[in-house]
């Protein structure tokens, strides 16, 4: 793959052509407008050969069927009344001008002029029964005609046929319309093309404007809506919401990464000057141990912060789904209880729980263990002696809901909704240890499984409800989630194999 | 013990084989996966501790699934950056007996290591547990000490059985999260030391010399005091 590209030039002045040729039917106004133009201009020609097809072809059929009929009305005369007939009928009329534009010429057999208003036979006409278009000469004018003769018995010939110069102007008339029409059609259609490109490029214009200062990083930009409510507003809409949702994870990371420089600066800090004063400062070996066993322990919750936020990614991106399964949550809350009852009794904490024989859903039992040991922990933590802390677990047909309540200071009404972010603490929790990623994790948890994690006032105290749905996820997201980890894992096995090539 | 460690990163490996000299066992340093493989293959260990992403071409994974397609059985605990719990997964799948997550506390992995070496020795099936005159039926599931029969709940009985399976050992509290009540969290409370305090008041309490000894900055151990 190095060393052979085949479709980077070897040269590069002769390439510069067919490429920029390319790049300008890449653009998508330029395609548009190219479509428009041959729409436009394959209408015209259709229209302009109907136009031709209804005027100058009716005008020639009719030409011809009546030198049609006229040859058989004088073959008729001639069969009956013999030569003379028909030689009195031509000159009849002839004389009487019933026709202007006919013309007749009568010859006998050695090609002498019998009757008729031509001087003589025209050069070119040898064939019977064959039209001609020829020039004519007749009484002085020159012009055209459309003519046809036939055999007559006796060695006789009659030629037929219309002066058409008067078609033959219509025709001049029509194809110079057609050719104006022609020439307005290429500016019509090369100036409607221009217009569609514009148009395009304006639309198109202030959203790649906008997605390219969002790339730069000027994440306040948004593309601004015609306000006529067609495809380019929605385009526009879909594009604007799309850079709310970024900006606000983007400030969710910014938060979180000042959460973490704080949360994380903060231990690291205090490990380090223990480790700095006992250098400079400790007396005895007993003193310096000392020191660097605190430093050790505080090192040791930076790297509990720290796993917590890992955990935190790894469930939100959604990749452990793959150890959802068919479970009951009343052992698990059984032996939750019956796990932290001690702490709690230690305390002076009953433990309440309330919850029917079998709660059967779909999920990963080491996560949600570990969010309702998260919420009783906090119960536990914040609970006053003597007072209970009450667990119970409600189900219907679409949900579990698993509540734990607590009588202790419990979360302002205000501080709730914030409760669940990342390195949040109230007023109260301050005081206590704890990493502020506990009510995160456990929302991130009921994310994953599809539930929610609501926080209500149990006056006095916090009630924390899990709200799990049973079957966590519809078919096609599981189907969705399952093709997805496919995909990871050929990606996975590819990439492994390249590294091995590689190496 | 005969220990491998197979480590790249100098400071981790010269802490680890410190420590587990320290210990009293005897250990070999490999720093890249394809001495590690070798010598893991040509000699007698008694359990290998083993980085994940080492230099030398052959990986962790790659040095253990060759180990074990060579019908080698030799306990394995994998020591890596790589938490995730895809990863732990993968870990044990490749054939690993354990896994542990730097950073790591020296005492965790000493304890770990002890641990499962000794169970890799493939334990019979036992039907009584002693420690000093402690004994634990496990078909009745009764127990006395000195003669005397003490009454347990099902979770200090498991407890008790853990500390007694390992005893003379450092147990830490997540050996104990994990071999007694199959939790993979970390809880925030002293919740592991309060049953340990529980376990106590009926085991050693009322009698003259403790059995379950606290190990400071480590865990617990099961043992008879020697006087």
């Amino acid at each position: 793959m190095s060393s052979s590209a085949p479709d980077q030039p070897e040269t590069t002045t002769p390439a510069i052509r067919p490429v920029r040729r390319r790049r300008l039917l890449r653009s998508a106004g330029v395609r548009f407008a190219v479509l428009y133009a041959l729409v436009f201009g394959v209408s015209t020609i259709l229209l302009a050969a109907s136009l031709r097809y209804s005027t100058i072809g009716l005008l020639d059929r009719q030409t011809h069927e009546a030198i049609r009929t006229d040859a058989r009305g004088l073959a008729a005369h001639f069969k009956t009344g013999g030569l003379s007939a028909l030689v009195l009928t031509l000159d009849g009329r002839i004389n009487e001008d019933i026709n202007e534009n006919a013309i007749y010429l009568l010859v006998d057999p050695l090609g002498n002029r019998i009757a008729g208003n031509l001087s003589r036979w025209p050069q070119g006409i040898d064939t019977p029964q064959v039209w001609y278009q020829v020039p004519v000469e007749r009484t002085g004018k020159r012009s055209h005609a459309l003519m046809r003769f036939y055999d007559l018995p006796g060695g006789f010939q009659l030629l037929v046929g219309r002066d058409v110069s008067a078609r033959t102007q219509l025709r001049r008339l029509l194809r110079d319309g057609l050719i104006w029409a022609l020439a307005a059609m290429v500016l019509l259609g090369t100036l409607g093309a221009l217009i569609i490109r514009g148009l395009f490029k304006r639309a198109l214009a202030d959203i790649s404007a906008t997605t390219r200062a969002i790339a730069r990083g000027d994440l306040t930009q948004r593309v601004r809506r015609s306000g006529h409510g067609d495809e380019f507003d929605e385009l526009a809409e879909t594009i604007n919401d799309m850079l709310d949702r970024i900006t606000k994870l983007m400030n969710g990371v910014r938060e979180v990464s000042n959460a973490i420089a704080h949360d994380l600066r903060t231990p690291i800090t205090r490990a380090r000057a223990r480790l700095e004063d006992a250098a400079s400062h400790a007396r005895t070996e007993e003193e310096l141990r000392g020191a660097v066993d605190r430093a050790t322990g505080e090192l040791d919750g930076v790297v509990k912060v720290f796993q917590a936020l890992l955990r935190i990614a790894e469930i939100e991106a959604g990749a452990r789904r793959s150890a959802f399964a068919n479970i009951d949550l009343t052992p698990v809350l059984e032996d939750l209880a019956e796990f932290f009852e001690a702490v709690a009794e230690e305390r002076h904490i009953a433990i309440d729980t309330h919850w029917p024989s079998d709660l059967p859903m779909v999920g990963d039992r080491d996560m949600l263990q570990q969010a309702v040991a998260n919420l009783l922990e906090n119960a536990i933590k914040f609970s006053p002696p003597d007072h209970r802390v009450t667990i119970s677990a409600r189900m219907d047909a679409a949900n579990i809901e698993i509540e734990i309540a607590d009588e202790g200071p419990g979360i302002p009404e205000a501080d709730r909704p914030r409760a669940t972010e990342r390195f949040y603490r109230g007023e109260l929790a301050r005081s206590t240890p704890g990493t502020g990623l506990g009510l995160a994790l456990v929302a991130a948890i009921a994310q994953l499984h599809g539930g929610v994690l609501r926080l209500e006032d149990n006056a006095p105290g916090l009630r924390a409800v899990l709200v799990l749905p049973r079957r966590a996820l519809n078919p096609e997201a599981t189907l969705r989630i399952k093709l997805w980890a496919q995909t990871v894992r050929k990606a996975e096995t590819q990439s492994g194999a390249d590294a091995q090539r590689g190496a | 013990m005969r220990i491998l460690v197979v480590e790249d990163d100098k400071d981790v490996a010269g802490f680890v084989v410190k420590g587990l000299r320290e210990a009293g066992h005897t250990v070999e340093h490999a720093d890249n996966g394809r001495d590690g493989l070798f010598m893991a293959a040509s000699e007698n260990f008694d359990a290998i501790i083993l980085d994940r992403m080492l230099p030398g071409g052959i990986d962790g994974l790659r040095l253990l699934e060759t180990l074990r397609a060579q019908d080698n059985a030799t306990p394995v605990m994998f020591l890596s950056a790589l938490g995730q719990v895809d990863d732990r997964v993968k870990g044990l799948k490749a054939g690993g007996d354990d896994y542990l997550t730097k950073p790591f506390a020296f005492a965790e992995l000493l304890a770990r290591v002890e641990a499962m070496s000794r169970r890799g020795k493939g334990e019979g099936p036992t039907t009584r547990l002693g420690v000093g005159d402690l004994e634990m039926d496990l078909l009745s599931r009764g127990v006395k000490r000195a003669g005397q029969k003490i009454d347990l709940q099902p979770r200090e009985f498991r407890l008790l059985e853990y500390l007694m399976r390992h005893a003379g050992q450092v147990v830490t509290r997540t050996m104990l999260l994990e071999g007694v009540w199959d939790y993979h969290f970390d809880p925030q409370t002293n919740v592991i030391d309060v049953h340990i305090s529980r376990l106590r008041q009926k085991i050693d309490k009322p009698f003259e010399a403790p059995l379950l000894h606290t190990v400071r900055n480590a865990g617990y151990m099961l043992r008879v005091e020697e006087p």
